[in-house]
């Protein structure tokens, strides 16, 4: 009885510190890349200023007045909400057709698409640079939206995919019943019942846009830069410029952790649908 | 339904048009690629002057420099015309001033070419033409804690031999205390560990190729330079000094934790310790020096349809004028002018005094060699000026790091280096 009681306890106190303390660490570099944002330069990486220290605005007046950081944000908002809208105005006809209408090769398809995640990217760099110059779309928003949709086309495919496997058939087979086309059954039915799914899908999907840095970087110069392309140009080789770069990062993943925060019941069902069955 | 078709629909329209009109041609504004460090971002500020007269926009593109180099390379190669005006190092002029990838400079007299320090001059040029004009230029020298090495009774000459070196390193070496004797750069990279340490082969008389551009990398001066250098940062420098570059190295100096460094002299005006001194690299008794050269420049891509443009920008951030308008500038002053260009900035008294480093450093630029001898039939003094050193001086980096975190022995790294040398030399047709 005592073991039992004792269980319990650990249990009751336990798994909370466990969790505080995972979460603590998940969320430490964020906390100090914050507090680094408000030191000088100097500041940063002296020993005796590593908690106390004057705090400063220098860093994100710099920033706004010598960087255009409202150029590079603009940027991410227009291509991540961009590329979002299209990768599920893609993804939803085609995880309907592999959920509801699955061929012998629909598996084989998917894996297809999954596959096509496996290549290094890097393998493709100078073709994309030569054909994006080649037909004038080079530091455009239509190729970044463009290339962000096709990176994630897969995941979206096959996390809707998941989600439309979940919905009865009879249902869709009743509306067809009905007289109702496939469009019809795409707008009418599928969309409101599994409204949660692609809510969760646009959300990882928009994510991963944001976020993405590999092809953002490499495909643009001004027009098109987004803030990934800020961040990087504020690496330096030589010279120790953590808070100007900490206030860089700041300004740059704000706006996908507030989103992140609010959203994070959607994401979390997104993340784990189809774990536990 | 129709919300998000439309939606999508006025989006994707809406981003067309408007990237098609801000591709259109730019009169009167100029895409300069930068690579990020302090001067390039003052230089930003301190444009503005030249805006304001000329009415030429700067549209500034500050990347790191690795993916500048990706960047600017793939876009010179093309012949993509992203970018008016670009920033080079010494490693790439040469080869592409030989290649017509980036158009030959010439200036007014008021520009005074002669004034550029010789040894940039020629770094930066390709049969006597220059290519890239220098917007600032570092060499390597010693930066030593002189109140370690009085406490330890030790001293640390200009030129000094690299056995003294080692044996101040080891007086001033004291762990307990967080002070290691010698911060070197050991994490792998060409322009990174063998950066540094080709210097030190450099100076035990070792070169990159022989006559016949074979890599060298099986001599016994290689063995003999690598063998110094792992024993030297094994056993006096701070633990993990595989993972360390100039960054690293700066924030260990400026906590106390090292007792010399070894690197680029613009590392000077970063230290932020009291009771810096400075002395000229070390050598191992031949007449080449432990120093390195290297130089930020600005360069033209050929085809350029901006490029009269460019050239009275270059000619203007490259100038005498420059310098006086950062040291004159509120935000500024002249412990922030860029140095390792010319002659002339060293003779400003008020720079001279602002920059304590400023002899050491000038001396050290100065008593750089890039150019080909019969040491070493290539243009370089850390690298050698031709295509395939990136990839050469990469695969090497690995080595050395491996054999300086005991995972091989020297000898085993330098056997591997050499075959994946050889390898890349071959395959790039060097000879049969």
């Amino acid at each position: 009885m005592a073991i039992v009681a004792q269980s319990s306890k650990v249990s009751r106190y336990g798994r909370p510190v466990l969790a505080w303390g995972v979460g603590l660490l998940f969320f430490f570099p964020i906390f100090w890349m914050v507090l680094t944002s408000f030191k000088t330069d100097a500041d940063a990486v002296k020993p005796e200023h590593l908690i106390f220290f004057t705090p400063t605005l220098e860093n994100y007046l710099n920033m706004t007045e010598n960087y255009d950081y409202w150029r590079f944000a603009r940027n991410s908002v227009i291509t991540a909400v961009s590329a979002t809208i299209f990768t599920l105005f893609v993804s939803i006809p085609a995880a309907y057709a592999m959920a509801f209408n699955p061929s012998r090769h629909t598996k084989d398809v998917l894996m297809w698409m999954l596959s096509t995640k496996m290549l290094p990217a890097a393998a493709v760099l100078y073709p994309m640079i030569f054909l994006a110059k080649g037909i004038g779309l080079y530091d455009t928003h239509i190729l970044v939206i463009t290339v962000l949709s096709l990176i994630n086309l897969p995941i979206a495919v096959w996390m809707l995919f998941t989600y439309f496997k979940e919905i009865p058939k009879d249902i869709i087979e009743a509306g067809k019943m009905d007289g109702v086309n496939t469009w019809g059954e795409i707008k009418e039915i599928l969309i409101p019942l599994a409204w949660g799914g692609i809510a969760s899908t646009a959300l990882l999907v928009f994510i991963f846009c944001w976020n993405e840095a590999y092809w953002t970087v490499r495909l643009t110069t001004i027009d098109a830069a987004t803030l990934s392309k800020l961040i990087e140009g504020n690496r330096a080789p030589e010279g120790l410029f953590f808070g100007r770069l900490s206030a860089v990062s700041t300004a740059a993943v704000g706006p996908i952790v507030v989103l992140g925060w609010f959203c994070q019941k959607q994401l979390v069902q997104g993340l784990t649908f189809g774990a536990v069955k | 339904m129709n919300f998000l078709q439309n939606t999508a629909l006025g989006l994707t329209l809406g981003m067309a048009a408007s990237s098609f009109a801000l591709a259109d041609d730019h009169a009167k504004e100029l895409t300069i690629a930068i690579v990020n460090n302090g001067h390039m971002i003052n230089m930003q500020k301190v444009a503005e002057a030249y805006t304001a007269e000329t009415g030429v926009a700067l549209n500034w593109v500050s990347l790191e420099e690795g993916v500048l180099r990706e960047q600017v390379t793939s876009d010179t190669a093309t012949g993509g015309g992203q970018y008016d005006i670009i920033n080079i190092g010494m490693q790439e002029a040469p080869i592409w001033g030989a290649a017509g990838w980036v158009e030959p400079l010439k200036f007014g007299a008021d520009y005074d070419v002669e004034d550029i320090l010789p040894a940039m001059r020629e770094g930066l040029s390709h049969e006597g033409t220059l290519y890239a004009a220098p917007f600032y230029g570092e060499s390597s020298m010693v930066m030593y804690r002189k109140d370690l090495t009085d406490a330890a009774g030790v001293t640390i000459a200009d030129n000094d031999s690299w056995d003294n070196v080692k044996a101040a390193a080891a007086a001033m070496h004291d762990p307990d205390n967080g002070v290691y004797g010698a911060c070197l750069r050991g994490k792998p990279g060409w322009g990174d560990n063998m950066a540094f340490i080709t210097t030190v082969v450099n100076s035990f008389g070792g070169a990159w190729f022989d006559k016949d551009m074979k890599p060298a990398l099986d001599s016994a001066e290689w063995k003999a330079a690598i063998n110094f250098y792992v024993d030297l940062l094994g056993n006096y420098g701070p633990p993990g000094s595989e993972g360390n570059s100039f960054n690293e190295i700066l924030a260990l100096y400026n906590e106390g934790k090292c007792g010399l460094w070894i690197d680029a002299t613009i590392a000077a005006s970063f230290l932020e310790v009291d009771g810096v001194a400075y002395a000229q690299s070390p050598n191992a008794g031949n007449p080449v020096g432990a120093n390195w050269l290297w130089a930020w420049a600005m360069a033209i891509p050929a085809g350029s349809p901006n490029a009269q443009e460019a050239s009275k920008f270059i000619e203007w951030a490259t100038s005498k004028d420059y310098v006086q308008a950062v040291g004159n500038h509120p935000d500024f002053g002249w412990g922030s002018v860029p140095t390792g260009q010319r002659a002339s900035t060293y003779a400003i008294p008020e720079f001279k005094a602002a920059a304590a480093f400023a002899d050491a450093e000038m001396a050290a630029i100065n008593s750089a060699a890039p150019g080909a001898t019969d040491l070493k039939p290539y243009v370089g003094v850390q690298f050698a000026a031709i295509p395939e050193f990136p990839e050469v001086g990469s695969a090497v980096a690995q080595e050395m790091a491996a054999a300086l975190s005991g995972a091989k022995s020297v000898d085993d790294a330098l056997a591997a280096a050499q075959e994946a040398a050889l390898s890349i030399m071959t395959e790039a047709g060097y000879y049969e």
